[in-house]
């Protein structure tokens, strides 16, 4: 691989998992536990968000020569929000069932921090492509988190996956992981695992260069 | 040539025997006559469902003991206890998986994400039973008459339920045991949705046949006074639980009778003496402070009476025990108690008792050198 390609490959990956924004950032809370009550919900969520983060980077990247100091954060704002408004509308006209179930979850995706951070950190410093690159990257790691999420509640809260029936109709739903609660406990678990991953990592490289 | 071995050790140089093991060993004791009398309650069930939670208990706590990140060890049979008081509080035909859940993530989210015995905020069963009651509501409701037929051969049905399958409902297995479903609501549940009030001495002693109760108050009081006498427990939390339990539901009883039961009702019901005597005495989640300790018992004995009248559960105990270890530390820091030789803030040592001041015992005055405001002779 070229020296560009592997770039570009390390720039999506970071988003992806060794910054992945549900899992490391810890970023982005708000949808992470009120949305993945199914997997539907939860992966229709993350890519809406995908989507927002993805244009409103490069738009914000493309003009990022053009816009003041002072007022870019106002600008960046009402760049997420006209996609916000485009996801908004389409997630109505495909599905009304599912906009009532991410209810104002949708609209408050203008004010998700992963998408202003990355708008701030990244794309305003950058050429349109590696920023787009990057909040792809930053997308997909937040559609992975939330999946992640999602799955675990909608399996074990009532015994299915995008709605088909795991365990047959005599399946005891666990009522806890429907509610709040449930979606505490479902991340921390996530991150206690990804952080134990995490460690086991760290301590295999000191042993290989200690042994080395 | 052997030199003679000499110890440096810092002090304290005499120990007594008391260690947390040891201490622990004998609440694991006093526990095992309840736990008899359970059995001869519920049978069969109640036996395997003691065994299957108290086991999960002590893998879990194996399991975490291992990562190195726990203090304590496997050994010091803090699990025993952990997994014994849940699985009493649980109703004798919990499913069995759902009582291994409950022991996993009292141990797990209870004990070992605090990191191991003496670091948990909240009581270790309470947060196991808690979580199923949050999970499972409809199988932690469903109680089952004590005192059947054919209890030592035969499960109740819904102990047996498979591994994340829905529990058989009671109903049917009831009828053909010739008592109505009702049988199986617990004294509280009656009260609460229909307004019947059982007898407090029935209660008390849980003889009396086919009433859906936990085990008996009678013998959990008894085995509380050999823990109090043998100092393994401070007799000040429990006496604060149930005064202050006591008094509220009294005060609310001679206030309005017909809507209010009795307070003995409500001493003896649910699982209030449990709480109390096992629950709320754990020794790291409540208060180390004399003065403490009744504020934390009296906090318990009020939520207790609260919860139980005035919301949609039945039975207030859990949450309440819960409610006042997250408040332990707060009432430790307010009730400290005054250190030798200086006086309470803002209080004269002067009337206190035992203290005779120089102008009381007619004591000649030493002529002070440095007077700020010189008395005006």
């Amino acid at each position: 691989m070229n020296p560009a390609t592997t770039k570009t490959w390390d720039e999506f990956m970071e988003g992806v998992w060794r910054q992945n924004p549900v899992f490391v950032m810890v970023l982005g809370m708000c949808p992470t536990l009120a949305v993945t009550v199914s997997a539907v919900n939860a992966l229709s969520m993350g890519l809406a968000t995908l989507f927002v983060l993805v244009c409103s980077c490069g738009l914000v990247s493309m003009m990022r020569k053009i816009v003041p100091k002072e007022v870019r954060i106002a600008i960046y704002i009402v760049i997420i929000a006209t996609f916000v408004t485009v996801v908004d509308y389409a997630i109505q006209a495909i599905s009304l069932a599912l906009y009532d179930a991410l209810g104002a979850f949708i609209q408050l995706i203008v004010v998700n921090c992963i998408i202003l951070g990355r708008a701030e950190a990244h794309a305003a410093k950058n050429p349109p492509l590696p920023a787009m690159v990057n909040a792809t990257g930053m997308g997909i790691g937040f559609v992975i988190g939330l999946f992640a999420l999602g799955a675990v509640r909608e399996i074990l809260g009532a015994g299915s996956l995008f709605g088909v029936s795991l365990f047959g109709p005599d399946f005891q739903p666990w009522v806890i992981m429907v509610l709040p609660p449930g979606g505490f406990f479902v991340l921390g678990g996530w991150l206690l695992l990804f952080s134990w991953i995490e460690r086991r990592k760290q301590r295999r490289l000191t042993e290989a260069t200690q042994n080395a | 040539m052997t030199q003679p071995l000499i110890e440096i050790r810092s002090a304290p140089h005499v120990k007594g025997p008391r260690s947390v093991e040891m201490i622990m060993r004998h609440v694991v004791w006093s526990l095992l006559p309840i736990c008899a009398f359970y059995i001869f309650q519920y049978g069969i069930s109640a036996l395997a469902s003691i065994v299957v939670v108290t086991a999960t208990c002590l893998l879990a706590e194996r399991a975490f003991v291992r990562t190195g990140t726990q203090a304590g060890r496997l050994a010091d049979f803090s699990a025993v206890i952990t997994g014994v008081l849940l699985a009493l509080t649980l109703p004798p035909g919990f499913p069995l998986w759902m009582g291994a859940v409950a022991g996993l993530v009292a141990i797990a989210l209870g004990k070992a994400l605090f990191g191991g015995i003496g670091f948990n905020v909240f009581n270790p069963a309470l947060v196991g039973r808690a979580f199923v009651q949050a999970a499972f509501p409809t199988s932690i409701a469903t109680y089952t008459p004590s005192f059947l037929a054919g209890r030592f051969t035969e499960f109740i049905p819904s102990s047996l339920a498979l591994p994340l399958m829905t529990p058989a409902g009671t109903a049917d297995w009831l009828q053909s045991k010739n008592l109505d479903a009702l049988a199986g609501a617990t004294p509280l549940a009656k009260w609460k949705f229909d307004g019947v009030v059982a007898n407090a001495i029935e209660l008390l002693t849980s003889l009396s046949g086919h009433i859906a109760v936990g085990p008996a108050p009678a013998l959990i009081l008894l085995c509380g006074v050999y823990l109090a006498v043998r100092r393994f427990m401070d007799w000040r939390i429990p006496i604060a639980v149930l005064g202050s339990a006591a008094l509220t539901a009294w005060l609310l009883y001679a206030f309005d009778a017909a809507r209010y039961p009795n307070p003995f009702f409500m001493l003896f019901s649910g699982g209030l003496i449990l709480g109390a005597v096992y629950m709320a005495t754990d020794m790291v989640t409540s208060p180390v402070t004399p003065r403490g300790m009744w504020v934390y018992g009296a906090l318990i004995g009020l939520l207790t009476v609260v919860i139980r009248y005035y919301s949609g559960l039945p039975e207030g105990v859990m949450y309440a025990i819960l409610i006042a270890n997250a408040a332990s530390p707060l009432i430790e820091k307010i009730t400290q108690p005054v250190t030798f030789g200086r006086g309470a803030p803002g209080r004269s040592r002067e009337g206190s008792p035992g203290y005779v001041s120089r102008t009381d015992a007619n004591a000649a005055i030493p002529k002070k050198r440095f007077l700020r405001n010189k008395p005006k002779k």
